[in-house]
């Protein structure tokens, strides 16, 4: 055995030069939560300052994670290897426009619902740690939005489903463990799937570098399968985003747990499977997605028309909610099924648009339920009459969630539209605007029975002003729909650069090869 | 050495597939046990079987002396099976707590969320 006499030539193996103090933001979101998380575990007694911690520290959430998105706008995606091993060997956290953007919202949504849960969340439900369990979902989304690595992206996704199984079952009702049940298993089904097509990508690419596989995927095209392992990934991450046939999970656990932890799941979940979606379908295998155009847009279609159908049918507002939850992924879906950067960008705005206002709606159905009587539209009413200001809001969130301007889901439905007929699937448009319309009706007739009708017999609480805490969560997000509605511009040219991105990915490669060696 | 792996991969899959099919939680509870270990024994396969060589570096060396066995799919594996043992004690003790809670573990039975005899909105007021 010869001892070798020279030093290692480390610069083979390993990253030499000092990671730029900038770049420590693409890693730092996800430190950020974790440590709060363990912190918030510790003090879980100290039920008082559970939310002041928490609200503090997703505000400093969002501030780092705007401070990224400025970063990534500045100098295009940005790679952090972990161990400084150099890629594909060391886990990549690579940020493209698309995390950046998917992280920030989802952080806005989070301090929201950190807000919602001052006045929703009892001790109870502080002592049994919803707090830590909200932090570290956020370490999940972080994650899987950041994450330039495949296996590193299925453990994000096992780390938030583990935390969303805390706060379903917060409260242990009858409800939420039989909600749980359901969701817990198909869920595991679903993260599983994606383990076994991670399996075989290794076993086809011998990597699991996200860049590193999008090099290597065009001239494997003619010798590997990967048509299938596309259609895996589309199996397994449209199940994670409720797309219709592996959807009933959903509308089996969303109306279960507390309002803020319906409105949390339904603004972050199913949006990470898009995002994966995206990640997997548009940026890695974009060949291999057009193939699966078609099954993708009758999934999609199907998709829209049963959440708006299923929405029509319920009485219970949470449930309806849940049913919109599935449409809104309908659209997204098709603006996949479409491709192209302008369909894309719809998909990313959509996916915005979606997450603040479909959260807002959760919060908002909360607030009605306590005011005017709970959750059945059979025994509602009679909002209009004492809240006018909750009730002009929950009026725009309706709009918003149908489509109309000029609230923040009427651009990317103009934008997925026009992409549908400019995609030679006019078809797909009409079943938009359908749905659109579907959507309008179902939560027309919410306001109708729940807002406008007198009440029968009013509750004590009802002529109540509404405590500014309660309020200001939906009155924020609120405000960013119309905000986004009214000057679209900026969003607008960040979805388009962020689909470009994605579809001609060599800023992205370049970020994580920045030599361009050999694979 | 790979196709007896494959075939026993399959053999795995199938015997999870029909057991989470089950009504019982239990029987699906033995289903997510026995999907783990396939998805397991997949990685392990695709990550190619070559040698019986742990892959250890040996002192004073830079690089393995010969041929070793792919350490990445090890690295998968161990975290696949701390992942799927965690999920299986969550769902065991959930499965436990329906039980008690519920009383039943037929999953046709469990309608509590999504009860049968909900009536359909008004139509006006």
């Amino acid at each position: 055995m010869a001892v070798s006499s020279s030093p290692a030539d480390l610069s083979a193996a390993l990253v030499l030069q000092p990671v730029a103090a900038l770049d420590w933001l693409v890693i730092l979101p996800v430190a950020w939560c974790l440590a709060i998380g363990a912190i918030l575990l510790m003090i879980r007694h100290k039920g008082a300052a559970q939310p002041l911690v928490a609200i503090a520290a997703l505000a400093v959430l969002v501030a780092l994670d705007s401070a990224l998105l400025w970063h990534v706008v500045q100098s295009g995606p940005v790679t952090m290897v972990m161990g400084r091993w150099l890629p594909p060997f060391g886990i990549a956290f690579t940020v493209d426009l698309t995390g950046a953007l998917f992280a920030l919202t989802s952080a806005v949504v989070a301090l929201v619902g950190a807000v919602a849960a001052i006045d929703d969340v009892n001790a109870g439900g502080r002592r049994y740690g919803f707090y830590p369990f909200l932090m570290l979902l956020m370490a999940g989304v972080s994650g899987a939005f950041l994450t330039g690595d495949v296996f590193n992206l299925y453990v994000w996704f096992e780390v938030l489903l583990i935390s969303s199984f805390g706060l379903l079952v917060l409260g242990s009702e009858r409800e939420q463990i039989d909600g749980a049940v359901k969701y817990g298993f198909l869920n595991l089904v679903a993260t599983t799937l994606f383990l076994i097509t991670t399996g075989y990508l290794y076993g086809i690419f011998g990597t699991l570098n996200m860049a590193d596989i999008a090099r290597k995927a065009p001239g494997l095209q003619s010798v590997a399968p990967l048509v299938t392992l596309t259609a895996l990934y589309t199996l397994a991450f449209a199940m994670k985003a409720a797309a219709f046939p592996v959807n009933f999970w959903l509308p089996a656990s969303y109306h279960t747990p507390r309002i803020v932890v319906s409105a949390l799941f339904a603004g972050l979940l199913t949006k990470v499977g898009i995002y994966a979606l995206i990640r997997i379908g548009v940026m890695l295998f974009p060949a291999e997605r057009e193939q699966l155009g078609q099954v993708l847009a009758i999934v999609a279609a199907l998709t829209m028309i049963t959440g708006s159908l299923g929405a029509l049918a319920q009485t219970d507002t949470r449930r309806l909610l849940g049913y919109l939850v599935i449409s809104g992924i309908g659209a997204m879906l098709a603006g996949i099924a479409i491709g192209g950067p302008d369909a894309i960008s719809g998909v990313i705005f959509y996916a915005v648009h979606s997450m603040l206002v479909m959260t807002a709606l959760y919060l908002a159905a909360g607030l009605a339920a306590r005011l005017g009587g709970g959750f059945s539209l059979g025994s509602a009413g009679g909002l209009y009459r004492h809240h006018l200001l909750f009730t002009a809001l929950s009026l725009m969130l309706f709009f918003s969630v149908s489509g109309l301007p000029p609230f923040s889901g009427f651009w990317p439905k103009v934008m997925l539209v026009k992409a549908a007929i400019n995609g030679d699937a006019s078809w797909l448009a009409a079943i938009l605007l359908l749905s659109g319309f579907l959507t309008m009706i179902a939560t027309g007739r919410v306001f109708l029975l729940a807002y406008w009708r007198p009440a029968e017999a009013q509750p004590a609480a009802a002529a109540e002003p509404l405590a500014i805490t309660a309020l200001l969560p939906v009155l924020a997000l609120t405000a960013l729909s119309i905000l986004i509605g009214l000057f679209p511009e900026t969003l607008l040219n960040l979805a388009q650069q962020a689909a470009s991105t994605l579809a001609e990915p060599s800023a992205y490669l370049h970020s994580v090869f920045p030599a361009g060696g050999a694979p | 050495m790979e196709p007896v792996l494959a075939l026993l991969t399959g053999i795995f899959l199938a015997v999870a597939v029909y057991l989470l099919l089950s009504k019982s939680i239990i029987r699906m509870l033995l289903g997510v046990a026995i999907l783990g270990n396939a998805v397991n024994l997949l990685l392990f396969t695709s990550g190619r079987i070559l040698r019986e060589v742990p892959p250890v570096i040996g002192a004073g060396l830079d690089v393995p002396a010969g041929a070793t066995a792919n350490p990445l799919p090890q690295a998968l594996i161990l975290t696949a099976i701390v992942i799927s043992f965690s999920f299986f004690a969550f769902l065991l003790v959930l499965s436990w707590r329906a039980y008690s809670s519920l009383g039943t573990d037929n999953t046709d039975a469990m309608r509590v969320a999504e009860p049968d005899d909900v009536q359909p909105p008004p139509l006006g007021y």
